[in-house]
């Protein structure tokens, strides 16, 4: 639990962050260390693969630290999610690197990934699968954890909605995408579609928005 | 030698994988199974018990079947769990370093183009889909496995009430002595996992 601190903290924390990158060691290394714990963070208390990391991070990195805005932060989603491997994997990196460069990168996917190998290195040298998966009061919390997960994508669901300033006017497209992918139709569900799709529809808007000011420019 | 056989086939994964670990688990079947390096029940034992430890299902998947396949495909020889600690480390970081490498390139290849105006188009399209993709991911996850493995009205709505709850719990700002207090999503994972404990536990 965290309290909201007032927009001067805020403010000075982000001109704080805006002055790192050129700091000296002293300050680097304070930070790949914030950055290790916080993801050793995420990482352990993420249930459900990478969807569900989304919310720890956003708190951690959007509103706690003010490390990175939320609407930077949904461009780096975006680049997560377009390319291959463990999408957990892949936002710790964009996040980490996107802080403290390459070394930050390894630094918050060695905070994410270290937690689960050492719980699933325990389990595999001392206990059977039988086990946990049996277990009474293990699948209890875990029935309890289960639909908690879901309510913390909705979540950023609704903040990403706001951070990418979606109107009336633009709506439709996030709605569609959603559709289409949940209804598991085979090449039309693929979330790689529609990133390219969304990508080429930002360039044609460019292009478009070009073409009519030089037109403007002409007629003068 | 089953070592490079391992760290083959994973980084294969890491390469080919797309769309997460849930997606990938099909990829990964094929890759481990067919080989009969672990049998079908193993890996369904080893699925379930990823999806039930915290961290991505991913890494938790590679850590364990890494761990697990020495020790099956020869039983004399890799005998000690030393060398199931080596397969899993082998995996893990065959899974992850191939995108580990595509995100930094691609991360720093925007930042090197990241005033041109098409990059900033781009992403500005790009937005409103992410938006729609995570929207995907909670309705995906809205099925029967996750609020009634067991088919009855009252494990549904006991469900529905727990998600309810932490969403608000999550999302609104409660008002506390004139300030705002935000719950952090990982005290809402632990209040559920209590809730699951008092109601099915006991």
């Amino acid at each position: 639990m965290n309290l909201t601190e007032d927009t001067n903290a805020k403010e000075a924390q982000k001109r704080d962050a805006a002055a790192k990158p050129a700091g000296t060691g002293v300050r680097e290394a304070h930070l790949l260390r914030k950055l290790f714990f916080s993801f050793l963070k995420i990482g352990a208390f993420t249930f459900g693969g990478g969807w569900a990391m989304i919310s720890i991070i956003e708190r951690e990195i959007v509103d706690k630290h003010h490390w990175i805005e939320r609407e930077e932060f949904l461009d780096l989603l975006a680049l997560a999610q377009s390319l291959p491997g463990i999408l957990a994997v892949n936002i710790s990196v964009a996040v980490g690197d996107k802080m403290a460069g390459k070394r930050g990168g390894l630094t918050a996917a060695l905070g994410t990934i270290l937690p689960s190998y050492l719980i699933i290195l325990t389990i595999a040298i001392f206990l059977t699968p039988d086990l946990i998966k049996n277990n009474r009061t293990v699948s209890a919390i875990f029935m309890g954890i289960r639909p908690a997960v879901v309510a913390l994508i909705i979540a950023p669901v609704l903040s990403s909605a706001k951070a990418a300033k979606i109107t009336l006017k633009t709506v439709w497209i996030p709605l569609i995408v959603a559709l289409m992918i949940s209804l598991n139709a085979g090449w039309m569900s693929n979330p790689i579609l529609y990133v390219a799709l969304g990508a080429a529809g930002g360039y044609g808007f460019y292009l478009w928005g070009r073409r009519k000011l030089s037109q403007k420019g002409g007629s003068k | 030698m089953i070592y490079l056989k391992l760290l083959w086939s994973y980084l294969k994964i890491g390469i080919f994988g797309f769309g997460g670990g849930y997606a990938m688990l099909s990829l990964v079947e094929s890759t481990v199974v067919d080989p009969g390096w672990i049998t079908e029940q193993m890996f369904t034992d080893i699925v379930a018990i990823s999806q039930m430890t915290p961290g991505p299902i991913g890494i938790n998947s590679a850590t364990y079947i890494g761990y697990v396949v020495p020790g099956t495909v020869n039983p004399e020889s890799f005998a000690s769990p030393l060398w199931g600690l080596l397969g899993s480390l082998v995996c893990t970081f065959a899974v992850v370093i191939p995108s580990f490498l595509m995100v930094l390139y691609l991360s720093h290849f925007i930042r090197r183009h990241n005033e041109s105006g098409v990059i900033k188009a781009i992403f500005t399209g790009l937005r409103p889909v992410v938006v729609g993709l995570v929207a995907s991911a909670a309705i995906l996850l809205m099925n029967s496995a996750n609020f009634c493995p067991d088919h009855s009205q009252a494990q549904l709505w006991t469900s529905v009430a727990i998600c309810a709850a932490a969403f608000c719990l999550v999302y609104f700002p409660i008002p506390w002595r004139g300030k705002k207090l935000r719950i952090h999503p990982i005290s809402v994972i632990c209040m559920a996992g209590a809730a699951g404990f008092l109601i099915y536990g006991l």
